[in-house]
């Protein structure tokens, strides 16, 4: 067995310095510009503390360089003892879709095309939650309309996510805290996570992303709200470079009606736990079995 | 030295031909720059040029993909009555069907390639230097039993090519472990690209355990359908023989294949029908519409009844035994089985999409633009392969070809400088 490992090892070393020789003559034919760099960087999971470093000092460089503004790229870790939950109040929203404008400011999505990873269903009150009936596209004066109900939708952070699985190149995983995550660098657009996603959640970079140099936000995280750059996709990461450093999801302090909450599931005391005791919930298409830690209830 | 020999008389062949070859190749070559310009445009742009947006997020290419995979699973048609009950007839032909194989498997490969947003990152996918989700990820799985299809079929057609060339007996230990070992791989490929989709629980039209087997069915369909319309096209215009009893028995065959894959529509639309869950929603929009938006009803009803006139035309014997028949009811099970693989397969898993939302997709002129370079591409390698194999097999181009002109080149030289001299 031993031996066996051996000789597995010594195999994957010498491919590793196969690809190291190639990579490093292919390097010096392009003259070590930052870009070459960039195309031979490894899966994000793979590095090591020293590369992630350095990854992170030339995206603060560049991202400065393109936006005009100070950047800062986290690569902070999931903190032990963590599990994120959300849930929301299905009989407080109005649909006001004001959580949709703060998460695409918070999380620089592309302004033009658009891209949104929230999304606002309005339902028919005497059909309940059927998607068949839901409409995206309302668009009254005022909401909410009579006879219909909101169920705002985004990623729901699935315990058993699909879209995880079918990935060809593991560029996109559940980190241990539970969010599920992308390395832009590393997913090479194939979409297949957009088929097997159940909620729409996945969005997918049609074009080069275009934002305002003045509205960008320049508190990231590697593996969230960081400029993304065209053919890759993109999704809701629980606003990770804010609740990682405790503060809750742009569209959590957003809400008016104060219908969204979040919170730490393995937290006796936290508000998401209250709400799983005290209220009772539901997840979309549990049939499937994803297991989001997405919960929807109805406060009142 | 001797294959490059081999690979030198192969170049000789694609470089001589009539003036009706030539006009072919640049009728080609003219459809792969009109179509590359479109490729250039999304490269350049991006996929925001295709009509695929997060709703529709796989459609035309994907659709491409999925029906060419099944013509190249469909050379194992001709291979397994070939050496399974050794019927001659069929024997000396088999050969065009893996290089069809070949060719086919390059298409889709290509489509793949144009689909992905990011194809300079395509190796990010292989074991060694990139991350591979493998044994999780199908897609992981279609590269590799694609990729071994490939290299089966492409060593069996130049192996048995090389051997026709220099005169030699193929050696049969060789040959016939390879083919029979290409069989079950012509049914894995399209079972894992039929997997792909198959076991997606999001996506409720897919989600049947008759995908991969109707798959199967409908590939055997339109693989023998091109052959017998090129068999026959290739027996008016070149020495290429083909005995007429060949092609009826492979139309005799493609009669249960046919029949097949109307009972596995017929049995999966009564399902979905009768039992009248939410899922019906997707054959709702794919077969009559919902609301305002028909756009795939036309395409629907046209496979399936295209797809019935052929079985019909295939399974009464007096139109079967007919050419002109026989190649009318070729185009229509071909056309039907695009129509389904290219159109109506894909599109209607994704609308609506999985929040109920409707995004109307039609292909835009970039994403025809592209199909057309690769299709195109595709048939230029294959018209140079099955050139080398029919001038190698049936016009007697070897070795010697290449000697006598050597031969005759030395003797003009020598005349020559006797001239001078």
């Amino acid at each position: 067995m031993q031996q066996e490992n051996n000789a597995k090892k010594s195999r994957r070393d010498f491919i590793k310095k196969l690809s190291i020789v190639t990579a490093g003559t292919l390097a010096l034919a392009s003259c070590n510009s930052p870009g070459f760099d960039e195309f031979l960087q490894g899966n994000f999971k793979t590095l090591s503390k020293k590369e992630i470093d350095k990854i992170i000092k030339n995206l603060e460089k560049k991202y400065s360089t393109k936006y005009g503004k100070e950047f800062k790229v986290s690569a902070k870790p999931a903190i032990d003892g963590t599990l994120f939950g959300y849930a929301l109040d299905l009989s407080r929203c109005i649909g006001c879709r004001r959580c949709v404008y703060a998460c695409v400011g918070e999380n620089n999505q592309s302004r033009d095309p658009q891209i949104h990873w929230i999304e606002v269903l309005q339902m028919n009150k005497e059909k309940g939650i059927d998607f068949s009936e839901a409409n995206a596209q309302y668009n009254p004066d005022l909401v909410p309309e009579e006879g219909h109900f909101y169920l705002p939708t985004s990623c729901q952070q699935c315990r058993h996510p699909q879209c995880t699985t079918v990935c060809p190149t593991k560029a996109t995983w559940q980190e241990p805290d539970g969010i599920v995550v992308v390395d832009y660098n590393w997913c090479i657009g194939c979409r297949y996570c957009m088929a097997a996603c159940p909620y729409g959640a996945r969005h997918f970079n049609w074009a080069e992303p275009n934002i305002p140099d003045e509205e960008i936000n320049p508190e990231t995280h590697y593996l969230g709200n960081r400029p993304r750059i065209k053919g890759v996709v993109e999704k809701c990461t629980f606003c990770i470079q804010r609740s990682r450093e405790g503060k809750y999801p742009a569209c959590v302090e957003i809400c008016p009606v104060g219908a969204r909450k979040f919170g730490n599931l393995l937290d006796p005391e936290s508000e998401i736990r209250y709400i799983l005791e005290n209220k009772r919930v539901l997840i979309l298409k549990s049939e499937l079995n994803t297991q989001p830690k997405f919960y929807y209830f109805f406060g009142v | 030295m001797n294959f490059l020999r081999f690979i030198l008389g192969c170049f000789k062949i694609i470089f001589s031909g009539s003036r009706v070859y030539f006009a072919w190749l640049f009728f080609l070559l003219m459809m792969i720059i009109w179509g590359g310009s479109g490729y250039l445009n999304q490269l350049e742009n991006g996929l925001i040029v295709t009509n695929m947006r997060d709703s529709v997020s796989w459609a035309f290419y994907i659709g491409n993909f999925t029906f060419l995979v099944g013509v190249a699973a469909a050379a194992v048609m001709l291979v397994i009555p070939a050496y399974i009950y050794d019927w001659k007839p069929i024997k000396e032909i088999v050969i065009f069907g893996e290089i069809l194989a070949v060719c086919a498997v390059i298409m889709c490969i290509s489509f793949i390639v144009v689909d992905i947003g990011n194809p300079q990152k395509f190796w990010h996918m292989l074991p060694g230097i990139g991350t591979m989700n493998w044994p999780a990820s199908i897609l992981t799985w279609d590269f590799f039993v694609l990729s071994t299809y490939f290299l089966v079929n492409l060593t069996v057609a130049t192996y048995l090519l090389y051997c026709y060339f220099y005169k030699k007996h193929y050696n049969k230990s060789i040959v016939i472990p390879l083919v029979l070992f290409s069989i079950p791989m012509a049914v894995g490929i399209h079972t894992v690209t039929a997997f792909l989709y198959n076991a997606l629980p999001a996506r409720p039209f897919w989600n049947s355990a008759l995908l991969a087997p109707r798959f199967l069915a409908s590939a055997f369909c339109s693989g023998p359908a091109i052959l017998i319309i090129l068999f026959q096209i290739l027996r008016k215009t070149t020495k290429f023989e083909i005995k007429d009893e060949a092609i009826f028995k492979i139309a005799e065959l493609m009669v249960y294949a046919m029949f097949i894959n109307l009972f596995f529509t017929i049995a999966e639309l009564f399902k979905e029908f009768y039992s009248h869950t939410e899922h019906l929603l997707y054959w709702k929009y794919l077969y009559f519409g919902i609301g305002k938006n028909t756009e795939l009803v036309v395409y629907a009803w046209s496979s399936i009844i295209m797809s019935i006139i052929a079985f019909v035309i295939f399974l009464v014997p007096k139109t079967r035994y007919n050419f002109f028949t026989l190649n009318l009811g070729a185009i229509l099970i071909y056309s039907s089985v695009y129509i389904e693989k290219g159109i109506t397969l894909i599109i209607p898993g994704f609308t609506p999409d999985t929040l109920g939302q409707i995004y109307v997709f039609v292909p835009s002129s970039t994403e025809i633009h592209t199909a057309v370079m690769i299709f195109s591409l595709g048939f230029l390698l294959f018209t140079f392969i099955v050139k080398i194999a029919i001038e190698i097999i049936f016009e007697g181009y070897s070795i010697d070809s290449l000697k006598i002109k050597k031969t005759k080149q030395y003797i003009d030289e020598k005349e020559l400088t006797s001239i001078n001299n």
